[in-house]
C-alpha cells in the first residue's frame, strides 16, 4: 500500500486500526518528498527526521514557532518566529505534524507562484506550466502526494486558483471563519486561511479543526463549524444552483468553459435546480481589489524595516514594491476619496450583488480560473494581464463569502476546477454540493504522472 | 497693528490599564528592563493582530464625558502610517475620521480670573510608541512602552492667553486623577502637551494661515513660558514684515527660547485609513453604563459642597483639589455630626491648617481637635504631662510597639489620653509631650 | 490617471522603497496602466452607497483588561543581529517625537 495516496480521513482510519504506524507514514512521505521536491520546488523548509503525527504542509506565510518562515520573500530570510499561528496550534492539538513549509508568491502576491524569491514551483501535470498562486507549493504538495493535506491562504483566489490548476480541493472559508492570527498579513480585510486537500471530506474535517473564535483575531466570528455526523445526501434534490452570466463571458477559455458546463449539467443530473443569476458589478472586482488590497499591503508591509527582524526594504521583490507603491498612492492626500474610498463603496455593491443572487439560489457555480495552467514566464512582465486571471475568484473575496474549487475535469490534459460559492458563513452547503459532485465523478482519482 | 494669539492644545495621556491597548503585555513600563514587556503584537512581528482592551475604551469614554463630549454612534480605529524606529508596525493604530468622542468643552480661567469656554474638538483612543535613547550616533530602542493605551484630547484654537492654557492643563490633570484613568505625571511622560500657536491682527475673524507646533515640553511652567515666548517672537516677526510658516519648535530652558525642530517641507502624509483588523465601535449604547460608573468630578463636587454643606466657594475649591481630601472631608463631616461639629468648622480648619487629609487617622484627629477646642480644653503642659505619664504606664505594649517602629502605637496612646480627658485636651500638645517622653526613654 | 516619474519618486519616498532610475521608469509605465484600468470605477454610480471596510458585521469586539505572558528579552531580540544591552539598535535618528 502506498501510504501517500491515502486521504486524510483514510490516514486517520489506518492509524487508528493500526494498519500502519506514524513512523511508517512519515517515512513514506519523506521518501516521496526527497524524490519529487528537487523537480517541483515545493518546500522551502522540510522536516528531516519526523516520526510522529500526520504530516501536513503549511504555506510559508503562516508562522510556525521555531521553524523558519519566509513568506516567499528574501526580506524574511532567516526569520524564526517565536510563536505559532492559531490555525497551526489547533492542528498540532489534533496530532498533525508540520512536514514542511511550502513555497508561495512573495507575501502571497501573485497568481502563478513565480513571484517567490526562492524560484517558482512547477505544476505536477506539466513541469513547464505554472501551478497557480499564491498557495503554489501547498497545491502542488497535495497534488503530488507530498503531504496528507496543506494549509494555504486566500486573499483574492490564492487557495482556489492553484487548487484548480493542480487538480485538488481548495477551500477559502468565509472571512472571519478561521483566525488569521499568525498568517503574515497581505490584505487584512481579505486574507483567510484554508485547507487544500485530496477530497472534499478532508477539507471539511480540516475546517472543523482550524475554525472558530480566537481571542487573537478580532474579526473572527463566534460560531463553530462542525462536521455533521449524519450521512451525506447523495443527490442534490432541492438545491438551487445559480450560474452567473458574468462568469462565462469574454476571456473564458473554450476548453475550460466546456468542462465547467459539463460539471453544471452533472449537478442538474444529481437533482439540483439550475437557475441563472446576475452579478452585475463583477467587471469592477479587479479594480476594487487592486485598490483595497494594495492600500492594505502598503501599510502591512511597513513593518519590514530590518530593525527587529529580517532584512532591509531593498530586498522586496518587484511585485511587492509595485503593490506597496500603488497602495501608498491610493491612500495619499488628495487621492484617498477618488481611490480608496471609492473602491470601498463599489465593494459594497459587489457584496450586495451576491446577497441578491443568493435570494434566488443556495450556491453559485462557475469556473475558478478563465484558463488552465499557463506556461512559466508567460505573464511575468505584464502585471495587469496576470491580475485579470483572478476575475472569477476576487468578487467572493471582496464579499467575504466562502468558496471552493473541486476538480471537474481536464482541458488538453490540464486540470480544471469548478468553483462553488456560498452564503456568508455557510460552508456547509458548498461542501455538501462539492462532495455530492465529487462522489458522483471520478476526477479525483486521476493523478499526475510523476 | 495689534495682534492677538490663537492657541490650540493637544494633550496625550497614557492610561493606567493593567494590560496594553491591543495585547496582553503588562502596561506599566516605567523603569523596567528594556524589551521585557513585549509580544508578537506590540513588537509588530509578522502575523500578529491587535485585540482591543475594553477598559481602555471605557476610560477614553469617561474622559470624553468628563469633558462634556458626545459619544459618537459609529467610531473606528484607523492606521496612521509613517516610518520611525519607535513605531514597530510602521503605523500607529489611532483615530482620525471616526474618533470616539467629539464636540465637548471645558471652562478655564485666565490669570485675572475671567472664565471662558474652550471647545474640545475630539477625544480619541490610540497607542503609544516605543522609547528611543540616543547615544554615540546610535539609537537604542525599547518597546516596553509600545502599545500602551493613549488618549488624545484636541481643543479648538480657542485659547487667547497662556494662563488659560495652564489652567486647562491643570484641570485636565485633575480630571484624569479624579477618574483614576492615569497618574498624569508630566515628568514621567504620562501626560504630554503640544500647543499650536499663531497670532493674527485683532479683529481678524479667520484663522492665521500658518501655525507653529510646540512639542516635547514636559512641564506646565515650561509650556507657558514657551507659548509666551512664541507669541512675542511671532508678533515681532510679523511687525518686521516676515512671513511665518508651518513648523515644529521645541523649548530650550537654558536659553529660555523656542528652537526650530522641523519645517513644513518635511510635513507628513499619514495616509490614514480604517484599521481592517478591528471591527467598528458602537459605544453610544455604553454611555449610560460608563456614566453610572463615573466618580463625581471636581467641578460638580465643588458646587455640591457649597450647596450641601454651606461652605464657601473658596474653601470648596481647595477641598476638591485632590480627590482624597474631598473624600475625607465628607467622612469628617459625618463623624463630626455626632459631636455637633458644623461642616464649615471642619472646612475652615482643614483649609487654614493646610491639612492634606490622606488617611482615616488624620480625619479622626481633625474631628477630635475641633471637638476638643469647643469645650474647656486642657492646655496646661504640666497637667498634660501627668496624664501622658499615666497613659504610658498603663499601656506598656503600645510603648513597646512604638519602639519597634509601629506608628499606630502613637495613635493608640493619643487615643488613651483623649479617652482619659474625654477629648478635652490640646491634641497637638499631647503629641509633643508624648513623643518627647517616648524618645527620651523616660518611661517606666 | 498617469503617474509620471516624479510622482513615482515621491510615492517611493513616502513608501520608504528604494528605487533605481530604471525602476522609476518601469513603475511609472506599469502603475499608469494599472491606474488607467482602475479608473473604470469612476463610471460606477456610488451616490448614497456606504463604504465596506470590514465585512464581518461585528462591532465592539473587546477583551477584558487582563495581563498575559510576554516574550523574554532574549526571544524578543532573537531575530535581530543589531542589539546592545537588551535594546534594539538602529543608526542614529534625530528626536522628533
Amino acid at each position: 500500500m502506498d501510504l501517500t495516496k491515502l486521504t486524510l480521513i483514510e490516514t486517520i482510519k489506518g492509524l487508528k486500526e493500526r494498519q500502519f504506524s506514524e513512523v511508517e507514514l512519515n517515512r513514506a512521505y519523506r521518501e516521496r518528498m526527497k524524490k519529487l521536491n528537487p523537480s517541483l520546488n515545493v518546500y522551502l523548509w522540510a522536516k528531516e527526521n519526523g516520526t510522529e503525527g500526520i504530516p501536513a504542509a503549511i504555506k510559508d506565510i503562516i508562522v510556525t514557532k521555531d521553524i523558519s518562515t519566509t513568506a516567499g520573500s528574501k526580506i524574511l530570510e532567516g526569520f524564526v518566529p517565536p510563536y505559532n499561528a492559531t490555525a497551526v496550534d489547533r492542528l498540532l492539538e489534533k496530532n498533525i505534524s508540520v512536514i514542511g513549509k511550502t513555497n508561495c508568491d512573495e507575501f502571497a502576491m501573485g497568481s502563478s507562484g513565480e513571484n517567490s524569491a526562492y524560484g517558482p514551483t512547477k505544476n505536477p501535470w506539466d513541469l513547464t506550466k505554472v501551478p497557480g498562486g499564491s498557495s503554489s507549493g501547498s497545491a502542488v504538495a497535495v497534488a503530488s502526494d507530498m503531504c496528507v493535506f496543506a494549509l494555504g491562504t486566500d486573499t483574492g483566489g490564492s487557495i482556489r486558483q492553484p487548487s484548480s490548476l493542480c487538480g485538488v480541493v481548495g477551500l477559502k472559508p468565509s472571512y472571519g471563519r478561521v483566525s488569521r492570527y499568525g498568517a503574515i498579513a497581505m490584505a487584512s480585510s481579505l486574507d483567510q486561511i484554508g485547507p487544500l486537500t485530496k477530497t472534499v471530506a478532508d477539507a471539511r474535517l480540516v475546517l472543523e479543526w482550524i475554525s472558530g473564535k480566537d481571542g487573537y483575531d478580532s474579526n473572527c466570528q463566534n460560531s463553530e463549524f462542525k462536521v455533521q455526523s449524519s450521512e451525506l445526501k447523495k443527490d442534490l434534490k432541492g438545491v438551487r444552483v445559480g450560474v452567473p452570466r458574468e462568469y462565462f463571458g469574454k476571456g473564458l477559455d473554450e476548453g475550460v468553459e466546456k468542462v465547467v458546463r459539463e460539471a453544471i449539467k452533472k449537478l442538474e443530473k444529481l437533482g439540483a435546480e439550475v437557475v441563472e443569476v446576475i452579478l452585475p458589478h463583477t467587471e469592477y472586482g479587479i479594480a476594487v481589489y487592486y485598490i483595497v488590497m494594495s492600500s492594505e499591503v502598503s501599510s502591512n508591509l511597513a513593518k519590514f524595516t530590518g530593525i527587529r527582524f529580517g532584512k532591509t526594504r531593498d530586498k522586496f521583490g518587484s511585485e511587492a514594491k509595485r503593490r506597496i507603491m500603488l497602495g501608498t498612492f491610493a491612500l495619499s492626500t488628495g487621492y484617498y476619496d477618488d481611490y480608496f474610498a471609492k473602491a470601498a463603496k463599489v465593494r459594497t455593491l459587489i457584496k450586495q450583488d451576491f446577497a441578491k443572487a443568493f435570494q434566488k439560489c443556495d450556491v453559485i457555480v462557475g469556473p475558478v480560473s478563465p484558463t488552465t495552467a499557463w506556461n512559466l514566464g508567460e505573464k511575468v512582465n505584464d502585471p495587469l494581464k496576470m491580475y485579470l486571471s483572478d476575475a472569477y475568484t476576487i468578487p467572493a473575496s471582496l464579499a467575504g463569502i466562502p468558496g471552493l474549487s473541486v476538480p471537474c475535469g481536464f482541458s488538453e490534459g490540464l486540470p480544471v476546477g469548478l468553483q462553488i460559492l456560498g452564503k456568508y458563513m455557510d460552508e456547509e452547503t458548498i461542501l455538501d454540493v462539492a462532495e455530492s459532485y465529487e462522489q458522483a465523478t471520478s476526477w479525483r482519482k486521476v493523478k499526475p504522472k510523476l | 497693528m495689534k495682534y492677538e494669539p490663537v492657541i490650540g492644545l493637544e494633550v496625550h495621556v497614557e492610561l493606567n490599564t493593567k494590560s496594553k491597548m491591543f495585547c496582553r503585555c503588562f502596561a506599566d513600563y516605567f523603569s523596567k528592563e528594556p524589551n521585557t514587556h513585549t509580544c508578537p503584537i506590540c513588537l509588530g512581528l509578522p502575523g500578529a493582530l491587535p485585540y482591543t482592551n475594553k477598559e481602555a475604551i471605557t476610560k477614553c469614554i469617561q474622559i470624553g464625558l468628563a469633558l462634556n463630549c458626545k459619544i459618537v454612534d459609529l467610531s473606528r480605529f484607523e492606521r496612521k502610517n509613517y516610518f520611525y524606529p519607535d513605531l514597530p508596525k510602521g503605523y500607529q493604530i489611532s483615530q482620525y475620521r471616526w474618533p470616539l468622542c467629539v464636540e465637548g468643552w471645558l471652562e478655564v480661567e485666565d490669570k485675572e480670573g475671567n472664565v471662558s469656554k474652550i471647545r474640545i474638538n475630539r477625544v480619541h483612543q490610540e497607542e503609544d510608541t516605543g522609547k528611543l535613547t540616543h547615544s554615540d550616533g546610535q539609537t537604542l530602542i525599547d518597546f516596553n512602552r509600545s502599545g500602551v493605551p493613549l488618549v488624545e484630547i484636541v481643543t479648538e484654537p480657542d485659547f487667547t492667553d497662556p494662563s488659560q492654557v495652564k489652567d486647562y492643563a491643570k484641570k485636565l490633570q485633575q480630571i484624569f486623577r479624579y477618574l483614576s484613568v492615569s497618574n498624569a505625571d508630566m515628568e514621567k511622560g504620562d501626560m504630554r502637551l503640544e500647543a499650536n500657536v499663531s497670532v493674527r491682527p485683532v479683529g481678524q475673524k479667520e484663522l492665521p494661515n500658518y501655525r507653529v507646533e510646540l512639542k516635547n515640553i514636559n512641564s506646565f511652567r515650561f509650556m507657558t513660558a514657551a507659548i509666551e515666548y512664541e507669541i512675542k517672537r511671532q508678533i515681532e516677526a510679523l511687525e518686521k514684515g516676515e512671513k511665518l510658516t508651518q513648523e515644529t519648535r521645541g523649548w530650550n530652558e537654558d536659553k529660555r527660547e523656542t528652537y526650530l525642530q522641523r519645517s513644513k517641507e518635511e510635513a507628513h502624509d499619514y495616509r490614514y485609513f480604517p484599521e481592517p483588523d478591528l471591527p467598528e465601535l458602537k459605544m453610544k449604547s455604553e454611555e449610560e453604563r460608563v456614566k453610572e460608573e463615573m466618580v463625581e468630578l471636581p467641578q460638580a463636587k465643588m458646587q455640591r459642597f457649597v450647596s450641601e454643606y454651606g461652605i464657601s466657594k473658596q474653601n470648596a475649591q481647595v477641598l476638591v483639589e485632590l480627590k482624597e481630601v474631598g473624600y475625607y472631608f465628607e467622612k469628617a463631616v459625618k463623624l463630626g455630626e455626632a459631636q455637633q461639629i458644623k461642616p464649615q468648622e471642619l472646612a475652615n480648619y482643614i483649609v487654614n491648617q493646610k491639612i492634606t487629609l490622606a488617611s482615616q487617622d488624620q480625619v479622626l484627629r481633625a474631628v477630635e481637635f475641633i471637638a476638643a477646642k469647643r469645650v474647656g480644653i486642657i492646655e496646661d503642659e504640666a497637667v498634660i504631662k501627668k496624664i501622658v505619664l499615666e497613659v504610658i504606664k498603663k499601656n506598656p505594649k503600645s510603648v513597646e510597639d512604638y519602639k519597634r517602629g509601629k506608628l499606630n502605637a502613637l495613635q493608640a496612646l493619643i487615643g488613651g489620653v483623649m479617652r482619659k480627658t474625654q477629648g478635652k485636651v490640646n491634641v497637638e500638645k499631647v503629641m509633643v509631650v508624648l513623643e518627647k517622653k517616648l524618645k527620651s526613654g523616660d518611661t517606666p | 490617471m498617469k503617474l509620471n516619474p516624479q510622482q513615482v519618486q515621491k510615492v517611493a519616498k513616502l513608501a520608504n522603497i528604494p528605487v533605481s532610475e530604471e525602476e522609476v521608469e518601469k513603475y511609472s509605465d506599469q502603475l499608469s496602466k494599472i491606474l488607467d484600468y482602475i479608473d473604470q470605477l469612476n463610471s460606477v454610480d456610488t451616490a448614497g452607497v456606504e463604504p465596506t471596510f470590514n465585512i464581518t458585521g461585528l462591532s465592539n469586539v473587546l477583551r477584558d483588561d487582563e495581563v498575559g505572558e510576554s516574550l523574554s528579552q532574549e526571544e524578543a531580540l532573537k531575530n535581530t543581529s543589531q542589539k546592545k544591552e537588551g535594546f534594539f539598535v538602529t543608526k542614529g535618528v534625530f528626536e522628533e517625537g
